[in-house]
């Protein structure tokens, strides 16, 4: 695209966020959705994350806290089971770990290299104490 | 398609598709976000949205991205609330005349604002919004302080408070002026519904938001949303701040029907001083020092104040 002067620009801008039409948004999953790149569902914040959370799915017990106080909707929810966490997405604020209710605790922060099988082989155990 | 979307258990709720988007640029830990789903999860009818300038508009935004799946619009700081307006205006009339293309779709109006775009420079938009009678709902992510361009003090910014353009240090505390009682202002038009809202007591948030999608005419809803980078906590203890700021009474959670009916919605089973509430936070560090420990002090009797004040009017219906 050439490069436009300031008096080239159109004023105000409209965004569409999906190619086509979709008649149904609350009806329709984020998958089944055809997004257009305009949409920040294509971008990714991913390289903000120092601290990435891993999810260990034996400990879950789907009780949603963890998808309703997401501030980056990045945990999957489907069937009302929790699914896994969307990288793409996810900022590493922590929230999610912090609202987890099961001990030990279903979803844990790691630094953003750790391998995630060797995490959750390595997951800590039930604390007595908090119990 | 009118009719409310049912929401038992969170089990329940978790099965809604969103329609906003991640990758914005709002901090992590933000809780505007949160409460941002929340009011859209809560109904399953088409939206159409507005947000006045402030951290939600400029992050959720940035040009050539847009974070929202519904239609919505941003066109200057105090306006956003009259932008929704002047759309439902459009659709009534269009209704009226019969020309819409599918009239049984039932959108609802919301528009999004900080506190200062509402307290402060939208305060006259809004209020004629409420004053003729649009059916709109307003919601205020209530952060207390002009957070997107730096931390400048609002009117709902509390005593005490460090901002950085009432910064505490050697010769003051920080801001001075206490917090505008905006919900018991916007309950004086006599709007048929406002409330307090809490992003962590979702259900008692959903139903208050459900309840003013139903109502005829303007609705206000006032959510506090703690700041990570002005209120200076981790990250991670958003979802603790606002636990704390209910259980404190600092944000008691009550709704006014009518202009005159308050109910208190949430009673904390323990009532948590006010004192860990303001330790939690970095902004309120300076009160902790020996020569202004007494606001410490006020701070409970004005908050136990305003507790007795909205207990009595409850009792009293007035």
């Amino acid at each position: 695209m050439a490069k436009k002067g300031w008096d080239e620009f159109e004023i105000g801008a409209m965004l569409r966020t999906f190619d086509g039409k979709i008649d149904d948004i609350a009806g329709t999953r984020q998958e089944d959705r055809a997004y257009s790149q305009n949409s920040s569902y294509t971008a990714s914040v991913a390289d903000w994350r120092l601290i990435k959370p891993i999810f260990n799915k034996d400990y879950c017990i789907d009780c949603q806290f963890c998808w309703i106080y997401c501030p980056d909707v990045s945990i999957i929810s489907r069937d009302k089971k929790l699914i896994g966490v969307d990288m793409d997405h996810c900022k590493g604020c922590g929230i999610c770990v912090e609202v987890c209710p099961t001990n030990p605790k279903s979803l844990l922060m790691f630094p953003e290299q750790a391998d995630e099988e060797t995490e959750i082989a390595n997951w800590p155990k039930k604390d007595e104490e908090e119990a | 398609m009118s009719e409310m979307k049912k929401i038992k258990n969170l089990k329940e709720f978790s099965t809604s598709a969103d329609r906003f988007e991640g990758a914005n640029l709002l901090c992590p830990g933000c809780a505007h976000s949160i409460i941002v789903r929340e009011v859209l999860n809560a109904t399953n009818d088409d939206m159409v949205l507005s947000a006045s300038t402030g951290c939600l508009e400029v992050c959720t935004a940035v040009y050539p991205y847009t974070s929202w799946d519904a239609s919505w619009i941003h066109i200057g700081f105090e306006n956003g609330s009259t932008a929704v307006a002047g759309a439902e205006s459009m659709y009534k009339a269009l209704k009226n005349k019969g020309r819409l293309k599918q009239p049984e779709r039932n959108p609802k109006f919301v528009s999004f604002a900080g506190d200062g775009a509402s307290y402060d420079i939208g305060f006259q938009w809004i209020s004629g919004c409420m004053e003729r009678g649009h059916n709109i709902m307003h919601v205020v992510l209530d952060n207390e302080v002009y957070a997107n361009t730096g931390g400048q003090r609002s009117s709902s910014t509390p005593i005490g408070s460090s901002a950085t353009t009432s910064p505490a240090g050697r010769v003051s505390y920080g801001e001075k002026k206490n917090k505008k009682d905006m919900v018991a202002i916007m309950a004086a038009h006599g709007i048929p519904y406002s409330a307090q809202v809490a992003p962590n007591k979702w259900k008692d948030m959903v139903k208050k938001i459900q309840h003013g999608f139903s109502v005829d005419g303007p609705v206000f809803i006032n959510a506090v949303s703690p700041c990570t980078t002005e209120w200076k906590f981790d990250p991670k203890d958003t979802m603790h701040l606002t636990d704390l700021s209910t259980d404190t009474l600092v944000f008691p959670l009550y709704e006014i029907i009518d202009g005159h009916e308050l109910n208190i919605t949430y009673r904390p089973k323990n009532v948590i001083p006010v004192e860990e509430y303001l330790a939690a936070q970095g902004r309120f560090k300076h009160l902790f020092k020996d020569e202004y420990k007494y606001l410490i002090k006020e701070w409970q009797e004005r908050v136990d104040a305003n507790w007795a004040y909205l207990q009595r009017r409850e009792e009293a219906r007035v």
